[in-house]
């Protein structure tokens, strides 16, 4: 069965670029706007959840946090994306749960290589 | 649309929303400057044109809004006070981006003004915060295929199952860079009742044999590096111990930190097994123990089969095997041609389709055994980089030597037999080509001169070409001088390259002085008299004051070719396939019209022809109809005008012996089927002295 992914970034441009190079590589996506809406719109089965940091009404961090404290979702990969290699923001990422990053602007490649590495 | 073009279309409708949104953000900051939420839009509507701009392609304006979202980053942070002043250039960069965007493509065709209002907001920035230099890719390391072992050391984060991570997959991945060995170490995994499920406790040892550099074993773990104990460190293989044991054991573990030499020392003072005596003494866990056996043993192993790989990679053949085993195949083809020819006669559909299948086997036989000794041109061509730099020296001349196509194969026998004649055809370049570094610039041209020696495939041949910038070659001086040594009537009229082919002929010099290297006027003749026992043309091209270009036509193989078989008369010859375009009948009217008109008209193009039957003045009359065998030659096409055309026909080379070497147009000759002779023809020398007597 197809995995699910879940795309979290208040970028329309970027939620569609992420949701159709993981559509043509085969998985379904789930699109949300900023954390709460992907809060919202979490409850079915999700494999792993791609989010944007700087988002307004819940940023990502908040977003990777409360996500872990879903016994549901509390092993799947949840890669962040930032940009330019912001360490600190990097680092509150992975203090909240975060598995990997992907640093912005990236190709449809590099997050694929990302997917693959992180979701099995 | 292509994907990448919808994207761009999504990110320019999403900034125009953007732009929006910040223009009445800072509309509403002018109100109230101080409103942190506010503040917080305008920084996020930039981050997002930055960052989404960047990723399609916008890098202008990408880079633009840096400095812009770097300022607001101040102001979000109450290191800067909005003020008026700021307002307007914000508003101002604002505008700049929506024209980049919607006039221009995305192009910055203003950078006056781009830089006016950065100018404007770097007033705002700390002193350390310029643009952001574009991160260098980092250069690849050089592919160096050797493969190396690494011991790795990998202890994850005991919560690395919180972050979603999970070791088992970083271990796979390592897995794809080459073979290894891994091994758990389970010695802090704590009694049942105290284990938590969620922690990960254990950790491994792995000995990977890659020829990824260190690098990609590092990218691995690279969202756990931080929070891992990772340690990669190359093995070093001892060289002197090649193939044969690989580390102790005592000495794994003191390099991998796990006992001390001390320790070492002391536990190698007991007569008992190390790993023992280590485990007993507390000195190394068993774990720790069995993990260094480990790494010795997959050393051992990985090694074992690399070496393995290596030997059967290649062997040495001493080279006469390998004539004896082309001339056996030879003898075979010969063989196989003739049961074909008998099977043929007999009409057996069983025999037949035996004797095809021989064929087909004596095919594969010969290209593979041919194949074996085809060697790369480049072998010959470094011996004559010393050539060169030695010949340069002596001279006082500086030259450079450049070559190419050094990958091209030929067999070995045509190699071995070209090398003497190109070290001439090199010298003469250095000694009469290539002036001293004075006389050049005198010319204007580079004090280096340079010889360029390449080889490239062309058809059923190989080219080689030696090409200097030197002096060139006069060809009135070299008629005048031919003339004056006796080697040619005065009378003669030459064609330029006729002219610079006289260097070929006996007792012709170019050298008004003898110098050490060359200029005795032997030499050249040789050369050329070497080049025809190996089939191959010779061809002079030269410039005065310029440079020369020398050429040689080299044929593949000595050994076996594909021909077509021919008959004129009683009498048989084979074409080398390689040349052969298509076959034509001859209609009866294009032959009248004397000598001089001997062309047919193959499709609206004119091709000349040659009639073999006259050429080697084969008796008797020819049949009504006739054949032409089209064939490519460095004139163009030219026909051969035969009888019938028999067929293909693999054809063993026999060479013709002395007696022959003056008959212009056959390059040896083969046995057929039926134990007769076929006699190979020389096309490009058919042609080309065909073409000379046309003339005369």
């Amino acid at each position: 069965m197809a995995k699910t992914i879940m795309t979290v970034d208040d970028s329309a441009s970027v939620r569609q670029m992420v949701s159709m190079t993981l559509k043509n590589a085969g998985y379904d996506v789930i699109e949300a706007g900023d954390g709460k809406q992907a809060l919202g719109k979490l409850g079915g089965p999700v494999d792993m959840i791609v989010t944007d940091l700087n988002m307004p009404n819940m940023d990502g961090i908040e977003l990777i946090r409360q996500v872990r404290a879903n016994p549901k979702y509390k092993f799947i990969p949840i890669v962040m994306l930032t940009t330019e290699s912001q360490a600190g923001r990097k680092q509150e990422g992975k203090a909240a749960g975060a598995t990997g990053w992907i640093v912005k602007p990236f190709k449809p490649d590099q997050l694929l290589g990302v997917v693959q590495k992180v979701l099995r | 649309m292509s994907q990448e073009e919808l994207n761009r279309q999504a990110f320019k409708e999403e900034a125009q929303d953007l732009l929006g949104e910040l223009e009445n953000a800072l509309l509403e900051l002018e109100e109230s400057p101080g409103d942190a939420d506010l503040i917080d839009r305008v920084f996020r509507a930039m981050h997002t044109i930055k960052g989404s701009g960047a990723m399609f392609g916008f890098d202008d304006i990408a880079s633009f809004t840096h400095d812009v979202e770097t300022v607001f980053d101040r102001v979000r942070n109450g290191e800067v006070a909005v003020g008026r002043e700021l307002l307007d250039l914000t508003l101002a960069a604002r505008d700049r981006i929506q024209d980049m965007l919607f006039e221009t493509e995305g192009e910055d065709r203003d950078p006056e003004r781009s830089k006016a209002i950065l100018d404007g907001l770097r007033r705002y920035l700390g002193e350390a915060e310029a643009a952001p230099t574009p991160e260098a890719e980092s250069p690849a390391e050089s592919g160096d295929e050797e493969s190396r072992f690494y011991r790795i050391r990998f202890k994850p984060p005991e919560d690395m199952f919180h972050t979603g991570g999970n070791p088992v997959h970083l271990l796979d991945d390592l897995g794809e860079l080459g073979p290894c060995r891994i091994l758990a170490n389970l010695e802090e995994v704590p009694w049942l009742g105290e284990c938590r499920a969620e922690t990960c406790y254990a950790w491994w040892d792995v000995i990977l044999c890659t020829t990824a550099p260190e690098r990609e074993i590092h990218d691995v773990f690279m969202f756990v590096e931080d929070e891992s104990e990772l340690a990669v460190s190359p093995i070093a293989e001892p060289e002197e111990l090649e193939g044969d044991q690989y580390k102790k054991l005592g000495e794994i573990l003191v390099e991998r930190g796990d006992i001390s030499a001390d320790g070492l020392k002391r536990a190698l003072s007991e007569q008992k097994r190390l790993g023992e005596v280590l485990q007993e003494s507390g000195l190394a866990s068993a774990e720790r123990v069995r993990s260094a056996l480990a790494e010795q043993e997959a050393v051992q192993e990985i090694r074992g089969r690399r070496k393995e790989s290596e030997a059967a990679s290649s062997i040495r053949v001493a080279a006469n095997k390998l004539d004896d085993l082309v001339n056996l195949v030879g003898e075979l083809v010969t063989v196989q041609a003739q049961i074909s020819q008998k099977v043929a006669a007999k009409k057996d559909p069983a025999l037949t389709a035996l004797a095809e299948e021989l064929e087909r086997l004596s095919d594969e036989l010969r290209d593979s055994t041919l194949g074996i000794r085809m060697l790369p041109i480049g072998t010959t061509f470094s011996r004559f980089r010393r050539l060169v730099r030695d010949l340069s020296v002596e001279l006082g001349k500086e030259i450079e030597l450049e070559t190419s196509g050094a990958e091209t194969e030929l067999d070995k026998t045509v190699l071995e037999r070209m090398g003497d004649p190109l070290v001439h055809l090199i010298r003469n370049s250095i000694d009469h080509g290539i002036e001293p570094p004075e006389a050049r610039r005198e010319k204007g041209k580079p004090e280096t001169g340079t010889i360029n020696l390449s080889a490239a495939h062309s058809g059923g041949e190989v080219v080689v070409t030696i090409e200097d910038d030197g002096k060139g070659m006069d060809p009135k001086a070299l008629k005048a001088k031919a003339v004056n040594r006796g080697v040619l009537s005065p009378e003669a009229d030459l064609t330029d390259k006729e002219c610079f082919n006289l260097i070929f002929e006996p007792g012709f010099s170019t050298a008004e002085s003898v110098t050490s290297v060359s200029g005795r006027g032997v030499g050249m003749d040789v050369v050329k008299r070497a080049m025809d026992e190996l089939r191959a043309v010779v061809e002079v091209d030269s410039v005065p004051g310029r440079g020369t270009a020398i050429s040689i036509r080299l044929p593949l193989t000595l050994a076996i070719i594909d021909g077509l078989q021919v008959r004129v008369g009683g009498e048989h010859y084979v074409i080398p396939l390689a040349l052969v375009e298509e076959c034509v009948e001859l209609q009866a009217q294009q032959v009248s019209g004397g000598a001089n008109k001997r062309i047919i008209d193959l499709r609206g193009e004119i091709v000349p022809y040659v009639m073999v039957r006259e050429w080697f003045e084969v008796p008797g009359n020819p049949p009504p109809i006739e054949q032409v065998v089209v064939t490519s030659t460095e004139w163009g096409r030219v026909g051969l005008v035969v009888d019938s055309v028999i067929g293909e026909h693999q054809t063993v080379i026999k060479s013709l012996g002395r007696v022959y070497r003056d008959v212009e147009g056959l390059s040896g000759a083969t046995i057929r089927g039926d134990g007769s002779l076929a006699l190979i023809l020389d096309v490009p020398r058919l042609v080309r002295s065909a073409a000379q007597e046309a003339q005369r």
